[in-house]
């Protein structure tokens, strides 16, 4: 039995102290760092409790219209919080389609962003993949029908949160206190692929706390839509999944965002597509080619070139959606 | 001493008498239109507030004085010559009690048992497991058919993989083939499915004075007792075992299985009782699946659509274990002159196979009905009507007749051809057959206490499939008194023997016991009111909690008043079940009707209703039967659509041993499911009530499966039907 104690810091300064020695991690709702710990695949001895940490919570509307979530909000009230369903939906549609609502109760934001992959090799106890110190990636040549195809190399893993592509879509940025001070980065440069470091999926550095994350009032005009595919609807995680922000000005679309989901080791945008919809009408056929070029670049394994397709499938959906609620919205402005 | 009785046995529109000899002692079997009190109407579960309250105590929550925490070493290899194992290490470890050899010198599949310890805490008990030192010599494996058929392929014990081929034959299927007007050939191929039962398997073990006791999760009580009284040398009287409360076992939980062994022996080293309840991994590692099926299926018609010949050659993998046949359907659904069947067990690396829900069945049906769809389509049939022109039971024919009408089958057909977009819906009809009719050996015992509430003692168990009420149902209608005066006691060796719940057989296997055992009870308390009465007891009847003069309702004693007079504490009577007397059927029918819905630009499908028709004989209690039902589809839809052991072939290893990387179906996934039942007064025994659990399971994965090549207009021909297989069969289509 893995054993570890779990430890109350008095501030976010003195956590980000402890959790910066050897063999110390955080722990917020605990989803998947005790899934880990159970697993074995960590063996982390202290876990320091983030949730005494009254300061990381909180949903607030600033005065510019910018939306502050504490690093410890749960997905549950990211799911149903009336403005974020409102000016952000893509975000509460993202945390509403995640897992459980056992599991969105406890779940926070900071943890969801930061949890580890999904991918069985990783989480079997017999493999020592790549990501856990082995020298090679098990679904190179192995069962890879849920891995990448986008990004991969020299891991194929995807990167399982819902609401890493709804907040790199809006241009989200993470507020993050360290041993070093506090800095701020926009998720989108946070994540990090595993030809980067394959042992991780982020920048956060030893003893970094995500604080709060920063979304941006999104231009007047922009409507978000945040969708996904599921091989079974009820306890699942996503196959892909797509969040987009559009901004629609009369009938052509003015600026859009498109960042997909499980897809690659990093929420993965796709810039391409989304400079082909600027100043084009927001029609079936534009979305339509938009989604082709967002595939463009896909690189499945033997077992998963059915999740292109199905990536092509979401992105237009996810334009078409967007695109309509941008229409009405502008219609009624 | 015996008598003759006639009886009216068949369903509605299709009845007819039959004469049957009664011994002494049975009761007269029930009629329709007896007058039934709870029989039939819907009764809650006895125990469902038990469940439901945490109160019902399950293997698990067995906790004894002293007791110990025991843990399974599993081979992590695929395949290993075990050169030795030392246990030294994990003995010195403070708080550890026993530790042992389970004794398996080679491993043959990751999670084989290597060895256990017993330590004071759970905790350390894996701690323990940790240090046991293995010194494995890995070899090379197979852990796919094809691997494991191949030549070359590593033996999994010795020689080849592939046991002999089991043949049946009638007639000359090569003739009717050639000469058959319409044919089809194709190869259908299922997964292996895990049981995931809700509790795990395990088992807590005492040895004291009076000999071996263990509480586990068993479908068999009286076959675990056997098997280790044998192990263990004992006469099977110094072995208790006693299941009082069970979540699920689908067929993985019969006899004295390794973990339930081994929990003994631990409890026998330590001198002290050990608990050892398995981690949910290890459940889909090592404690049974469904088999594996490759389906190679030729049928032959006739102009007509009579089916002239069925072929049948089909090679499946228990794992380890051996039982992967399928052939059942195919000579039992749709019955033609020339019937051919060969079956080939083949032996690889994996977790063994046990029986699942209706063994063989569902993956046999999947092929078979998949075929049908294939020759109605060419022949030009509609494919429901193609079943009707080859079902030769009237009880089906009736089934089908009910089900197309409740389905809207020929309206829903109607409309389907004219859908037009992305959103593709699909219909399928699958017929079911089973012979749950039960078997003669099961004993009760029935008491009357003084004051008023009844017991009912049988050593049977429940899987599930709600037995404690099943009896008390019958207990209460045979004395006349409100059910909540009943109490079933099962899930003990003390009590009269029973049969294992499998097979479909705990209902009509211990429903007459029971019967026989209250109707005894009811005539010593006859005796004991005709003198209160002023009647002889053979003019007296019990019911609304009253017994009364059958002719004069108004001479009437409570039936408590008359428990007041039993002369001791209780008095008590004996039932058992007899051998089968005639009936009107030796099998069951039953068909699922399932409207799909596949987004054929995603691949991801949705059942949207199924309609499920089956006969059940005597009906007990619908509500029961219903939850049958419901669970049988559920369970059929999760295999149509997401179940399937991944194993990696390079590694040996299973790669989703989770409950959730293994994908079983969920609330969201489940459709509107209409359940009809067919009143089937099919005689046999005293209550006349069939078993339910498989054959309404029996059809629902092949519906589904019919009803998703319907929608996209290709056959799938492999399951789980996931999206990457509908997109793909879309791309060649
Ligand atoms: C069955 C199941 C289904 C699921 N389905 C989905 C799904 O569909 N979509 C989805 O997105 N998720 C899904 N999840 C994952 C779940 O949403 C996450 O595990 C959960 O959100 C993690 O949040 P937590 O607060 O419990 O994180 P924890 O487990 O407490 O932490 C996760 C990681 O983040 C670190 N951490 C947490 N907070 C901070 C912080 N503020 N600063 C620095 N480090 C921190 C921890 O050290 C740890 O490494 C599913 C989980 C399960 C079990």
């Amino acid at each position: 039995m893995n054993r570890f104690e779990v430890v109350t810091p008095a501030d976010v300064e003195h956590a980000s102290a402890m959790i910066a020695k050897p063999n110390c991690a955080a722990i917020a709702g605990g989803v998947d760092v005790l899934d880990l710990q159970k697993l074995g695949v960590t063996r982390t001895a202290t876990l320091v409790n983030l949730k005494p940490l009254a300061a990381m919570n909180g949903i607030d509307e600033k005065p510019g219209g910018d939306l502050r979530l504490g690093a410890l909000v749960k997905l549950h009230e990211v799911a149903e919080h009336p403005v974020i369903r409102k000016r952000f939906s893509a975000i509460s549609d993202a945390a509403r389609q995640a897992a459980t609502p056992q599991i969105r109760n406890l779940g926070t934001v900071g943890g969801n962003l930061l949890q580890r992959p999904r991918c069985w090799y990783f989480r079997n106890p017999l493999t020592n993949c790549l990501k856990k110190g082995g020298d090679r990636c098990f679904s190179v040549g192995g069962l890879n029908r849920y891995h990448a195809i986008f990004g991969g190399g020299p891991s194929f893993i995807v990167h399982p949160s819902n609401l890493a592509p709804a907040l790199v879509a809006f241009g989200a940025s993470a507020h993050i206190v360290g041993p070093g001070g506090v800095r701020t980065v926009e998720l989108e440069k946070f994540f990090a692929l595993p030809s980067v470091d394959p042992h991780r999926e982020n920048d956060l550095k030893a003893g970094e706390i995500i604080t709060e994350i920063i979304v941006p009032a999104p231009a007047r005009g922009a409507r978000s839509i945040y969708i996904e595919a599921r091989e079974k609807q009820s306890f699942d995680w996503p196959l892909v999944s797509v969040a987009a922000v559009i901004v629609a000005n009369g009938k052509t679309v003015s600026q859009a965002r498109i960042v997909m989901g499980a897809v690659a080791p990093i929420p993965w945008r796709v810039p391409d597509a989304e400079r082909t919809l600027a100043g084009m009408a927001p029609s079936e056929e534009n979305a339509r080619a938009a989604a082709k070029i967002a595939i463009k670049n896909a690189a499945p394994l033997p077992d998963n070139g059915y999740k292109v397709k199905i990536a092509e499938v979401l992105v237009r959906r996810a334009i078409l959606g967007a695109a309509s609620e941008a229409a009405t919205a502008s219609d009624q402005t | 001493m015996s008598r003759r009785v006639t009886v009216e046995l068949g369903y509605p529109g299709d009845t007819r008498d039959v004469t049957v000899e009664i011994p002494d002692g049975e009761p007269v079997p029930w009629q329709v239109p007896d007058r039934f009190e709870l029989v039939g109407r819907s009764t809650p579960r006895v125990d469902g507030a038990m469940k439901a309250t945490g109160a019902a105590r399950y293997s698990y929550d067995i906790v004894l004085p002293e007791m110990l925490y025991g843990a399974i070493l599993r081979s992590p290899h695929p395949a290993a010559r075990v050169r030795s194992v030392d246990l030294s290490a994990a003995r010195r470890l403070p708080g550890v009690r026993a530790a042992i050899e389970i004794g398996n010198d080679q491993a043959r599949f990751a999670g084989q048992e290597i060895a256990a310890v017993a330590a004071d805490s759970s905790d350390i008990a894996d701690d323990a497991i940790a240090l046991i030192k293995v010194d494995y010599e890995p070899r090379r494996f197979a852990v796919t058919i094809a691997d494991a058929a191949a030549s070359g392929a590593p033996s999994v014990f010795s020689g080849s993989n592939l046991d002999k081929p089991k043949i049946s034959s009638k007639g000359d299927v090569d003739r009717a083939l050639a000469s058959a007007a319409e044919k089809i050939e194709a190869t259908y191929v299922t997964p292996v499915q895990t049981h995931v039962s809700l509790e795990t398997h395990g088992a807590v073990a005492r040895f004291d004075e009076s000999g071996l006791t263990v509480w586990c999760s068993t479908q068999g009580i009286f076959s675990v007792r056997d098997d280790l009284a044998v192990y263990f040398n004992l006469p099977p009287e110094k072995v208790r075992v006693i299941c009082e409360y069970l979540g699920g076992g689908f067929g993985s939980k019969f006899g004295a299985r390794p973990e339930i062994v081994t929990a003994a022996r631990l409890a026998k080293e330590a001198g002290a009782p050990v608990k050892l309840m398995l981690p949910r991994g290890d459940e889909h590692l090592a404690t049974g699946n469904r088999p594996n099926a490759e389906q190679t299926v030729r049928l032959g018609a006739d102009r007509s659509g009579k089916l002239v010949a069925i072929d049948l050659v089909q090679r499946g993998s228990g794992g380890v274990g051996g039982g992967s046949g399928s052939s059942g359907p195919f000579k039992m659904v749709y019955p033609c002159d020339n019937i051919r069947t060969s079956e080939t067990n083949v032996y690889m690396n994996a977790g063994p196979a046990s029986p699942m829900r209706a063994p063989g069945w569902p993956q046999g049906c999947f092929g078979l009905e998949m075929a049908m769809d294939e020759l109605a389509r060419s022949l030009h049939i509609d494919r429901l009507e193609f079943r009707r022109v080859n079902n030769t039971n009237p009880v089906r024919a009736h089934e089908l007749d009910l089900g197309a009408r409740a389905f809207r089958w020929d309206d829903t057909k109607s409309a389907l051809a004219k859908q037009t977009g992305t959103n593709r819906r699909g219909i399928g009809v699958a017929c079911a057959a089973w012979h749950a009719l039960g078997a003669s050996g099961p004993e009760a015992t029935a008491i009357a206490h003084r004051d008023g509430h009844v017991e009912i003692r049988c050593g049977t168990q429940d899987i599930g499939t709600g037995t404690r009420t099943a009896l008390a149902i019958v207990a209460a209608e045979e004395l006349g008194v409100p059910i909540s005066q009943v109490a079933s006691e099962i899930g003990d060796t003390r009590y009269p023997f029973s049969l294992p719940s499998g097979g479909s057989m705990s209902a009509p296997s211990n429903t007459p016991a029971v019967r026989q055992a209250a109707a005894h009870l009811r005539d010593k308390l006859f005796r004991i009111a005709a003198p209160i009465l002023g009647a002889a007891p053979s003019d007296l009847e019990a019911r609304d909690a009253v017994i009364r003069v059958r002719f004069d309702p108004s001479r009437s004693v409570a039936f408590k008043t008359v428990c007041r007079r039993i002369p001791g504490d209780s008095i008590s009577a004996q039932g058992e079940r007899l051998p089968n007397y005639q009936e009107f059927r030796p099998d069951q029918a039953g068909c699922q009707f399932a409207e799909v819905e596949v987004d054929t630009e995603t691949g991801i499908t949705r059942v949207v209703r199924v309609v499920a028709v089956h006969d059940v004989g005597t009906m007990l209690d619908p509500l029961t039967s219903r939850s049958q039902v419901n669970g049988g589809v559920l369970m059929g839809i999760s295999y149509a659509l997401f179940e399937m052991r991944r194993m990696d072939p390079a590694l040996g290893l299973m790669m989703n041993p989770t409950m959730d990387d293994y994908k079983l179906v969920g609330p969201l996934d489940t459709p509107k499911i209409d359940v009809i039942f067919l009143d089937v007064r099919n005689g046999g025994t005293n209550t006349g009530v069939l078993g339910i659990g498989e054959v309404v399971h029996v059809a629902s994965t092949a519906a589904v499966a019919c009803a998703v090549s319907d929608a996209i207009g290709v056959p799938i021909r492999e399951l789980p039907l996931t999206p990457d297989r509908i997109l793909a069969a879309l791309e060649h289509a």
